[in-house]
């Protein structure tokens, strides 16, 4: 068997991931996705930077920290036939909010309401259509990066100004969904392969509680009903290895994002789960299945 | 103990006994993050800067 991982760094996961590989008696090809030089109009065939056929991979588990190199680098991969974790439509979805909350709402997930609008004009009646106050995102970010609680009209103007002024066009795509009042915390559960593994609460006085920002890490109980929405929304975007970020709302659990490519670096010791093995055991589980097809 | 130099302070930046190509070590002098990029000899490099893309 035959197993890659696509990175952009070696991070604390990538090497919590390689190692439970290596305990399961796999050592993965470790391929840096700046490494990468694929021909898009030949096949499989080529070598990739490891030295060996694409082709003879059973799997690769995209774990680049780039969303534009991994998401490209699966849809590449998933068009010669080469299994992923995740998949390329997967990644599609949960890099981009937007896609992510049309996929939620067609599978009837909860989760906050949401809007889209492409002009200051227009976006000023979304976010009023909303209600102050309401949180804009980009729609591909992560760590809580340029988010911005609008509090009310003028907030509105000001923010949209900046946005249309000083963003590219990237930026001109406004995305603004309702703001969930919760308590000091937001949930993070882990989903692979269908099973909410773990879920850990996200502490902190402010308003955005991403690890990445400072929130603290300690254990949440997994209940039917967080097991559940974690569940349908794992299914509702492809399912694979994902991560969810959950609201406590007053009208109950909503699913507020979807990460395909998620830390878990200080979500182990809270909760005592080995993600990393789960996670390793999960891949090594489908390459196992694929080596199985292919042989 | 291994070490390595650091790229940006030239400080002796101590390298786990279990650690793995491109992985990201902070210099705990200047507090830069670094990547080991090679294991032989062991060599650190001002790691990749964070783009907007990046995340989880």
């Amino acid at each position: 068997m035959r197993l890659g991982i696509l990175v952009t760094t070696v991070r604390p996961e990538e090497k919590l991931l390689i190692a439970a590989f290596e305990r399961a008696g796999v050592t993965p090809d470790v391929i840096l996705d700046r490494d990468l030089n694929l021909d898009l109009t030949a096949d499989a065939a080529q070598t990739a930077p490891s030295g060996v056929p694409w082709s003879a991979y059973d799997l690769i588990l995209e774990r680049a920290v780039s969303t534009s190199r991994g998401t490209y680098a699966l849809a590449v991969l998933n068009a010669w036939g080469i299994p992923t974790i995740n998949g390329f439509e997967t990644a599609r979805v949960c890099g981009d909010k937007l896609l992510t909350t049309l996929a939620l709402a067609r599978a009837g997930v909860p989760q906050p309401a949401a809007r889209v609008a492409f002009t200051e004009e227009s976006a000023l009646n979304a976010i009023a259509d909303l209600g102050y106050p309401a949180v804009l995102k980009p729609v591909t970010g992560s760590w809580g990066r340029l988010l911005a609680r609008i509090d009310d009209a003028h907030a509105a103007e000001s923010i949209l100004e900046h946005k249309f002024t000083l963003g590219d066009y990237q930026h001109h795509t406004i995305y603004a969904q309702a703001y969930v009042s919760k308590p000091n915390r937001d949930i993070r559960a882990f989903v692979v392969g269908g099973r909410t593994l773990c879920a850990i609460y996200r502490t902190s006085a402010h308003w955005i509680t991403n690890t990445a920002r400072g929130g603290q890490a300690s254990n949440c109980p997994i209940t039917p009903e967080l097991d559940d929405l974690c569940r349908r929304a794992a299914a509702a975007v492809g399912g694979g290895v994902l991560a969810m970020d959950v609201f406590e709302s007053p009208d109950g659990l909503v699913i507020n994002e979807i990460n395909h490519t998620m830390e878990f670096r200080n979500s182990s010791a809270p909760t005592g789960v080995d993600i990393a093995a789960e996670v390793a055991a999960y891949a090594l589980e489908a390459a196992r299945a694929n080596a199985g097809v292919r042989a | 103990m291994s070490t390595a130099l650091c790229p940006e302070c030239e400080a002796d930046v101590r390298i786990p006994g279990d650690a793995v190509q491109n992985e990201l070590i902070a210099c705990p002098d200047c507090g830069a993050e670094l990547e080991l990029v090679s294991l032989n000899p062991l060599t650190l490099e001002r790691a990749p800067e964070v783009e907007e893309d990046w995340g989880e």
